[in-house]
Order: C-alpha cells, then sequence, then structure tokens
C-alpha cells in the first residue's frame, strides 16, 4: 500500500487493515424513530466525574431541561431528551459493563416532544473561556464514541502551542455511516461547529479528514467551504484505523504524537465531525445535547439505517423499530471493532453509543473458533498501527509477565484497536490479552 | 421478536479476516503438490514411495505424540503433512525408504514433538530430521540417481528397497543398466566444487539434474513459491534476503577469481538453495517477526550457504545455514524490535 500511496498521493499511516467494509447504510438519511415509553440516563456517559442529578423521583421534566449538573471541570452535565416524568433514579446496565446509577424518565406520549428550553445567543460576542462554558454547558462529549468532555479536548494546555483542529470524518469502523451522513446532510451546521471550536482553541487552521470511500461527503464539504478560507478537506486512505487520533494526525500533517503524550504536544487538536455538527447546532440555540445519530446495522437487522434518537434509549426499543432476525446474535454498541457486546436489552444508547449492530457470528465453541499456537507468522507485527509486537506481547501475557510487557514491549502505547485479533490466524485474542494486562498494570499502580 | 434469540457476549473485535492455521498449512500442501509431482515424474516409483513413506511416517509420529501428551489430534493442521513432504524433497530419490522413516520420526519427535508441538519448535522439524540422517547415513544421503532414467516408472533404484538396518548396495552396475550418458553420480555442485565442471543453467533451472528429489527444478520451486507470497502465506522477504545474500556474497568471490568460483546464477539455481529459500527459510515458526530481524536473517542465510558451500567440507550448506538461522532467531527478533510509534529513541 505504501507505493500505491506514493503513487496516487493518498494520505494514509503505516500498517493498519482493511476489513470488509459493509457500509450500505451510507446512503440512508438519517431518520428519527418513534419515541420509547421509557429512556434511561445513566450519569456516567461521558469520561470524568459522573454528573450530579438535580431532580427527585417523580419531578415533572421539560425536553431539554437540564436534569444533571457538571461536578467539577471534568464533567458534563445532562438534559432531559423527552418531556416526561422521573420515575426513579436506578442502577442500569450501561455500554461500559457494569451497572451505574441512571436517571430513568416516563416519556409522555402525546407531547409535542419540541424542545422548548432553550437561550439563543449570538455567539460571535463570545470569548474564548465563555465559548468553552457554553460547550461544557450543552453536555457535549466526544460523539465518535470515545465521549471525552469537548470543553476538556478543546481547552488548551497554557505550556502547550496548538496550531491545528483536525476534524475527525474518517468513521474507520466497519459498518458505521452516521458521520458519514452527518457530513452529507448538515455540512452548514458542521462547519459553523469547526468555527466555534475553532475559536475556542484558538487555532488558526481545520483539516477535515475524510477517508477516499466517502468523496461525496468530501465533495459536499469543499463546496461549503470558501477558496481561502482557514478550513480545507483532505481525503485520506481508507484503511482501519485511520480515525485513530493518532494515526489522523499521522496521515494529514506527518506528525507523531509521542509515547504517552496528547495530540497537543504536536500542536493540534483533533474532533470528530458528529461532535461538531452538533455543537454547531445546540451552542447558538444555547441547548443541552440530548439525541444522536446511530447507525442501526447488520446482517441480523431487517431495517438498517442510520436513526437520530433520544439519547437513553434503550436497545431494546430499537430493535422492536428496526427489526431484527437471527437465533444467535450479537448486539454491539458502537463498531465491530472496538464495540462492546451488550447483555441487557435494558442498556441504553448513551452519548458515546455510535451504532447499534447485530451481527450474527459463528458461535464461540465453533471449529473456526478455535484458538492455535502462535505461529509466528508475523500478520499481527505488519498491522499494528503502533508498530508493537503483538506476538511477542502475547506471549508474555500467556506468561502473566505484565511488568515486562508494559516496561520492554510497550504495551501502554496499544490503544486497543483489535487489528492484532483481527488478522491473527490462530484466533489468538491479542487485543483481549492487553486489556487485561493493562487492567491488571493500573490496578497494581493504584 | 418471536423467537428469543441467544445472546452471546464476548468482547471486541467481533469481526476477523478469516484466514486461520489451517488455511495457511493446507495452501503449502497446495505448492508442495507441483514439486512432489515433477519429481515423481523424475525419479519415479521410487520419489513415489520416498514421498509416501516419508510423510506417513511424520503423520503417525505426529499421531503418536499427541497420544502420549494427550493432547487432541494435530493431524488436521497439515504441519506433519508439510514437514514429511519437505523433508522427503531433501533427500536422494533413491534414499532407502527405512532410513526415510528413520528421518521423519526424527523430524517430529525431536524437531517439533519434543518442544511441544506446532508453533514451539525452535527449528524446522524437517531439516532437523535431513540433518540427522545427513549423520548418521553419509553414504546413502550422497548417493545420486540420475533424472529421467529408462523405466523408472517399472522399477525402483536398487537403494530404494535396502532392508532395514542394511546398508544400501552400490549403484554404479545399475547406472549402466538404466542406459543413462555419461552419469558421474554427482550433483551439480559436487561437479562443480571437485571436478570444476558447470553444469548448465538452463538444465538446472528446468531440473534435468541429478539431486535431491525436490530441488532440482529451481524454476518450478521459484513459481510454487511465488504462489504462496501472493496468497499472503510466506514472507517474500526472507526468500529474497537468501538469494540476495547467496548471490552477493557468490559475486565477490566470482569477481575475484571467475576461473575457481561458481558464478551467482549457478549458486542460486544449483543444490537445495531454492527449496531451501522458499520453503524453509521462509517456515513463519523459525524465522524473526520483526520487519528488520526478516532481513538479517534472510541474508545470514544466505551468506552462511555460500561460505559452507566454497570453504566447507560439504557441497551443500542450505541445511546447516537454515538451522543456524533458526537458532539466531530469538536473538534476532529481541535486537531489532521496531521503534514505536511516537517513541523517540536516544543514543542507541
Amino acid at each position: 500500500m505504501g507505493l500505491l500511496n506514493l503513487l496516487f498521493g493518498l494520505k494514509s499511516f503505516t500498517h493498519g487493515i482493511h476489513p470488509p467494509y459493509h457500509k450500505d447504510t451510507a446512503d440512508k438519511p438519517i431518520r428519527r424513530l418513534a419515541f420509547p415509553s421509557q429512556l434511561v440516563l445513566p450519569l456516567d456517559q461521558h469520561i470524568g466525574k459522573p454528573a450530579i442529578p438535580l431532580v427527585k423521583k417523580g419531578q415533572e421534566v421539560v425536553r431539554g431541561e437540564p436534569i444533571a449538573k457538571a461536578d467539577g471541570n471534568f464533567s458534563v452535565p445532562l438534559h432531559a431528551p423527552a418531556t416526561g416524568r422521573v420515575r426513579d433514579l436506578e442502577l442500569m446496565p450501561t455500554p461500559k459493563g457494569p451497572k451505574s446509577t441512571a436517571i430513568v424518565l416516563d416519556v409522555y406520549e402525546g407531547s409535542t416532544q419540541e424542545v422548548l428550553w432553550n437561550q439563543p445567543r449570538e455567539m460571535s460576542e463570545l470569548s474564548r473561556e465563555e465559548i468553552l462554558q457554553a460547550i461544557q454547558d450543552s453536555g457535549m462529549v466526544g460523539l465518535g464514541g470515545a465521549a471525552f468532555p469537548s470543553h476538556m479536548k478543546l481547552t488548551i494546555p497554557p505550556d502547550k502551542q496548538v496550531d491545528t483542529l483536525i476534524v475527525n470524518g474518517c468513521e474507520c469502523e466497519p459498518y458505521l455511516t452516521c458521520d458519514h451522513r452527518i457530513m452529507l446532510e448538515y455540512p452548514k451546521a458542521l462547519i459553523r461547529g469547526i468555527r466555534y471550536a475553532m475559536q475556542a482553541s484558538a487555532t488558526t487552521q481545520a483539516i477535515i479528514g475524510i477517508e477516499d470511500n466517502k468523496m461525496d461527503a468530501a465533495e459536499v464539504l469543499r463546496n461549503n467551504v470558501s477558496k481561502g478560507s482557514a478550513i480545507r478537506v483532505e481525503v485520506v486512505e481508507t484503511k482501519y484505523p485511520q480515525g485513530s487520533e493518532k494515526m489522523l494526525i499521522k496521515s494529514l500533517l506527518n506528525r507523531e504524537v509521542p509515547t504517552g503524550g496528547l495530540p497537543a504536544d504536536v500542536g493540534v487538536v483533533v474532533n470528530n465531525v458528529g461532535t461538531l455538527a452538533f455543537l454547531g447546532q445546540l451552542l447558538p440555540l444555547g441547548q443541552g445535547l440530548i439525541e444522536r445519530v446511530i447507525t442501526v446495522a447488520g446482517p441480523g437487522i431487517v431495517k438498517p439505517g442510520n436513526y437520530l434518537v433520544p439519547l437513553g434509549t434503550p436497545v431494546r426499543h430499537i430493535l422492536e423499530q428496526a427489526g431484527y432476525e437471527g437465533s444467535r446474535t450479537e448486539f454491539i454498541l458502537g463498531g465491530p471493532m472496538m464495540g462492546p457486546a451488550v447483555s441487557a436489552m435494558d442498556t441504553p444508547i448513551t452519548k458515546g453509543t455510535s451504532g447499534l449492530l447485530v451481527l450474527n457470528e459463528p458461535s464461540i465453541e465453533d471449529e473456526s473458533q478455535r484458538i492455535w499456537p502462535c505461529i509466528r507468522c508475523a500478520r499481527c507485527v505488519k498491522a499494528c498501527p503502533m508498530h508493537l509486537n503483538p506476538s511477542m506481547l502475547g506471549l508474555l501475557a500467556a506468561k502473566r509477565k505484565y511488568d515486562e510487557m508494559a516496561q520492554d514491549y510497550h504495551l501502554n502505547d496499544c490503544f486497543e484497536c483489535g487489528c492484532c485479533s483481527y488478522v491473527c490466524p490462530s484466533n489468538i485474542p491479542l487485543v483481549q490479552y492487553f486489556r487485561i494486562s493493562k487492567a491488571i498494570n493500573r490496578e497494581q499502580a493504584a | 421478536m418471536s423467537k428469543k434469540p441467544t445472546i452471546e457476549l464476548r468482547t471486541s473485535p467481533h469481526a476477523h479476516a478469516g484466514d486461520d492455521v489451517i488455511r495457511i498449512m493446507r495452501n503449502v500442501v497446495y505448492a508442495l503438490v507441483p514439486i512432489s509431482l515433477f519429481t515423481i515424474w523424475q525419479f519415479g516409483l521410487s520419489a513415489l514411495a520416498l514421498l509416501i513413506v516419508v510423510t506417513v511416517t511424520c503423520l503417525l509420529s505426529e499421531r503418536l505424540f499427541n497420544r502420549l501428551s494427550e493432547t487432541p489430534s494435530s493431524l488436521g493442521d497439515w504441519s506433519a503433512t508439510i514437514t514429511g513432504l519437505l523433508l522427503a524433497l531433501t533427500l536422494p530419490p533413491g534414499f532407502p525408504l527405512w532410513m526415510g522413516a528413520v528421518a521423519g520420526f526424527i523430524a517430529i519427535a525431536l524437531g517439533k514433538a519434543l518442544f511441544g508441538g506446532l508453533g514451539m519448535n525452535a527449528m524446522n522439524p524437517a531439516l532437523i530430521g535431513r540433518a540427522f540422517v545427513q549423520a548418521a547415513f553419509p553414504v546413502a544421503i550422497t548417493t545420486w540417481t540420475p533424472a529421467f532414467f529408462e523405466g523408472r516408472f517399472s522399477q525402483f533404484v536398487p537403494t530404494t528397497l535396502t532392508p532395514p538396518f542394511l546398508q544400501p548396495p552400490a549403484l554404479a552396475d545399475w547406472v549402466e543398466t538404466v542406459k543413462v550418458d555419461a552419469f558421474s553420480g554427482a550433483t551439480p555442485l559436487a561437479l562443480q566444487k571437485f571436478e570444476g565442471v558447470q553444469i548448465d543453467i538452463l538444465d538446472m533451472l528446468l531440473g534435468t539434474t541429478a539431486g535431491s528429489a525436490g530441488e532440482t527444478s529451481a524454476l518450478l520451486i521459484l513459481i510454487c513459491g511465488l504462489y504462496l507470497a501472493a496468497r499472503k502465506m510466506l514472507d517474500w522477504r526472507i526468500p529474497l534476503m537468501v538469494m540476495l545474500g547467496a548471490a552477493a556474497t557468490a559475486g565477490i568471490f566470482f569477481l575475484i577469481d571467475p576461473a575457481r568460483y561458481p558464478d551467482p546464477l549457478f549458486v542460486l539455481c544449483s543444490g537445495g538453495l531454492m527449496l531451501g529459500a522458499w520453503f524453509m527459510a521462509s517456515d513463519m515458526v523459525g524465522s524473526p517477526v520483526t520487519p528488520l530481524g526478516v532481513i538479517i536473517y534472510g541474508l545470514m542465510i544466505g551468506i552462511i550457504t555460500v561460505i559452507i558451500r566454497l570453504f566447507g567440507g560439504l557441497t551443500e550448506g542450505v541445511m546447516y545455514a537454515i538451522l543456524l538461522g533458526n537458532a539466531a532467531t530469538p536473538l534476532i527478533d529481541q535486537i531489532t524490535q521496531p521503534r514505536v510509534f511516537g517513541e523517540q529513541r536516544t543514543g542507541k
């Protein structure tokens, strides 16, 4: 691929994989689903401190009203996605795994569901600090999946110099097309959001990075930025994990984020297109994030598509609306490469959920899933975008030498993209080993 | 929602490239089939019997060690089949069958099972087997048969059917009877080394010369190897580096004294270099995984092969060169760890 990229000038990083993309829902416009009768709103939908609830059992709330406030700076508030009554605060399943406290909301059927709660403002009059505050107040987090509070991301540490805002429109995970649709359908909001983010982070240029399997989106966005503007669109190679921050920075600017560092260390801040498009829409109205676009797809889905759903919509409701089939099924929130499988149908769509996939993979007990010894084929070494040696790390993990993995083989540089497990002909659960190893190391450090 | 689904829980990634060990191994077998067929066409019944006996011995040994170690059968992963075929292809076509069986057993027992089976072996099992019989039966393993002799499909080479534990008979009289002109009983390598006679390159490319069963047609081996490389089931850089290392080393000596040393093309096409480079040095288990390590490993094998050929007592050095390369692999891997993304290396 290196040679092809050289010849055709497509920007990219080295290593990575080319899984089948299954972007079958790319031509499905964003549609609303019917509201569910109940919403489940975990207080910890973002990375950082959980929000503090502002409502009590039985209280009536209006769509768009804040129902939980940020706990300090590294936290974001939560807004009511629908008009209704608070049933209770309960422990509910979340996409992250363990149950956590959630506000459970009974939705009033037949209420208008217009966003009644808002505070319109003139964005151009706001200072940098005021914009960051407005972003935090909107409850915005990275909608690409990380759910990192957006105002924190756009706050540049005083000792760092940042010149470029990278807008991540790669959507490199198979199946997912929600970002693609957002770029096609909300280009104006996205460009607005980019300008707000540039204001907030005081960057002088913005680059929208889009994989070359979404040329129509690149075209639409190019038509929406004027010539000589500080915003430009760049096409990059379609390759997983192109949408990882570090890889995209490397592809677009040829800068390498140092080990253990942040994009700000190389003068970059990265935001997802979905995040910025919603910011562009919400900030001038002074509204909070109450819904998001998800891709519902996979071989087990009857009506695949891109749906705008209120936060807190249970998986069960989406499956009822979109229809599903298959006797043995995997339900995945997000993309197939990194998304978690859910065990409970009450698990809600949260701010960081980009999709709901229903896959009919061969059973774990199937002979094709058998784990063979490592034959040292080096496919994982050639796939790892971080240039680690997963083969060696896997052997060490099996021997439980977690310290050695971190000290001598850069375990902590692994961002768990899953390329190693994807390519392994021996079906060795490499990235799974690494997740556990990292967790054990973290526990021992604590 | 008529039928309740069984929810399957597993951790990401929920997708897989689809290639598995069995498929890779099966394709290696596919690639070895044309070479084996060519060998049978060249040397007749004896070659066929040798291929069957060695491969079956390898499979039976593999099963025996499965039983002894109480592990499920690993015959289905095709790796023992590959070991058997490769081993048979490195032996002289008229090699006594009982000695072939010994080689097959040793290959699996000492080369593979001892280390814990597939993926655990430090060195190429087929070459361990061959190294053993080279030491144990020095005469038999250097007794060559002419290619395309008359009546090869109706009779065995007399040495083939040597009863167990007996030494094979001399072949000189028999060679007279099969009407091969001017067969000296030596391989191109031996002719070049000891008598200064150089066989035509074209003969070696096409495989009309004497030699081990599978190492005579350099061209066919190259094509079969390229098939595997194209399917990404073989790292093409290894054979390339082996050939490069061998050609470069040979080239230096050829330039110094063309009368005494063979030219690089001869070095590439003769002996087991092609088979070794494409099918043994490239064996994943015994070769490094790092990008730089692969290059060092390949070059090292190529260079050592030529050094042994030119200056050692043996005519052929590929086997020992690969075994040495296998032995050095853990070290090579260790010193060639790739630079991790974002890592700043200072003063190293």
